[in-house]
């Protein structure tokens, strides 16, 4: 049963990016302004949301981690792996939106890159939960995971004020498309009903290899119980 | 003030006191830094004031790191972190007198640079120049509050002196964005510096709270 569901949610998943794809490259009208180019909108913003999503669910975890490693240790076992599994997977998508981004970029604005508000705390971001991955290799043993915990907290609170800094310092990337009050904001039906099914889509396969990944972390875990477990069977 | 803090503050300092290892590889790699981006950049009129605080900053952020290293390692030797545990005072009191010991090493680094850094570069401060007596102490305090709590995160993995600086330079940029764009402003005078001395007091009360509070889980993290 629990197979099925896999399968299941895979096939729709892989179907619901075949259909993504074919309305964003055939069925999308061009952009009066950007032409062509416009068309990677589709991959560059579902990204993004994935990917700050994901990060949202470390700092979930990273808290649960540490609110319940005394009491709870398999619950915090728990909020571990889902913490690593949305590091990992939102560095991936964040590695998606900074080569997506500098693409779309060079035809827009005429350069590859520049130092504005949301493109820095992007990068920032990035490097904040790369610097996550690399101490949970360099940790070793169940202190490891308290480290993390706290560094995640850590790279949370900066995320904020990475993006207030930079926005009083200068700003190129166009302003929020929607829910935003200033001019040219918006877009048409044609193009938004596109970008939603591709957000639908991104959104279905990146939660796909987050389960994949925690579900992975926790055999890791067990592993590591068990050879702990009979590591001290054999002394006695 | 209480005790415990006190007391590991004045340890602190006289050890530095007998040694001057922190002090000295911290004031000679600053210097370095300094000659090697004179040398690479020729800084000249206008153009020296204009990098001449990025400079300032990062020469110190990567010789404090130095200091950071070793702000925890000496207290490995002899087991003297797991006694540092046992102490039934809090270990904010521990975090708060490193932070103080190391904001001072760095003050007194900073200071000691001043000159050869207004020589070296031809400088002629056109703003208002005490206001560097207000940036230059947030911006440190900035850099050790985290430094001293990163350090202490890192002191128990493999890597940990080169993993110090890949887990604190990501989380101090917007700090030095704000030191590095204050600074500028103050040298050149060519906009007011008020916004971004505000946003590194935020941050540093910000920092600083998180570090107290999170500091007793990092340090008996086992």
């Amino acid at each position: 049963m629990k197979k099925f569901a896999v399968v299941l949610y895979a096939a729709v998943t892989v179907a619901l990016m075949i259909w993504g794809f074919y309305q964003a490259m055939y069925v999308a009208p061009n952009d009066a302004m950007q032409g062509e180019i416009f068309r990677i909108i589709y991959y560059h913003v579902p990204s993004a949301t994935v990917a700050f999503s994901f990060f949202a669910i470390n700092l979930v975890g990273s808290i649960g981690y540490l609110a319940s490693r005394r009491q709870h240790v398999e619950r915090a076992l728990k909020f571990d792996a889902w913490a690593l599994a949305g590091a990992e997977v939102g560095v991936v998508f964040c590695t998606v939106v900074l080569i997506t981004g500098p693409i779309w970029g060079r035809r827009a604005w005429g350069i590859w890159w520049t130092w504005d508000a949301r493109l820095t705390t992007t990068l920032v971001l990035w490097l904040i939960y790369v610097s996550y991955l690399l101490l949970r290799r360099f940790a070793a043993g169940p202190q490891m995971q308290t480290l993390a915990a706290v560094l995640g907290i850590f790279g949370a609170v900066d995320v904020p004020i990475v993006y207030m800094s930079n926005r009083w310092w200068r700003t190129q990337h166009p302003s929020p498309v929607f829910f935003s009050s200033s001019p040219g904001a918006g877009m048409a039906w044609s193009m938004a009903r596109v970008l939603l099914w591709n957000m639908l889509a991104w959104f279905c396969w990146g939660v796909f290899i987050l389960i994949l990944r925690y579900f992975v972390e926790r055999k890791c875990q067990q592993n590591a119980a068990a050879e702990a477990r009979e590591a001290l069977e054999s002394n006695d | 003030m209480t005790r415990a803090l006190w007391t590991h503050l004045v340890k602190d300092l006289r050890i530095e006191w007998r040694s001057l290892d922190a002090l000295i590889s911290m004031l000679f790699f600053s210097g370095l830094v300094v000659v090697l981006f004179s040398i690479a950049f020729d800084p000249q009129g206008s153009f020296a004031r204009q990098i001449a605080g990025g400079v300032l900053c990062v020469a110190t952020m990567f010789a404090s790191v130095s200091a950071l290293n070793q702000a925890w390692a000496r207290e490995i030797r002899h087991q003297v972190m797991d006694a540092q545990r046992m102490v039934p005072s809090p270990g904010a009191e521990l975090y708060l007198a490193k932070v103080l010991a190391n904001f001072f090493f760095v003050t007194v680094v900073q200071v000691a640079l001043a000159p050869i850094f207004v020589v070296m570069y031809n400088l002629r401060i056109v703003g208002n120049g005490w206001l560097l007596a207000l940036v230059l102490p947030l911006g440190t305090w900035a850099l050790v509050c985290n430094g001293v709590f990163f350090a202490a995160l890192s002191i128990r993995t493999r890597n940990r002196e080169l993993l110090l600086s890949l887990i604190l330079f990501p989380i101090f940029i917007p700090a030095l964005l704000a030191m590095v764009q204050a600074t500028n402003a103050i040298l050149t005078g060519e906009s007011d510096p008020t916004l971004w001395i505000k946003m590194l007091f935020g941050y540093d009360i910000l920092f600083t709270t998180v570090s107290l509070l999170l500091f007793d889980v990092v340090f008996h993290a086992e």
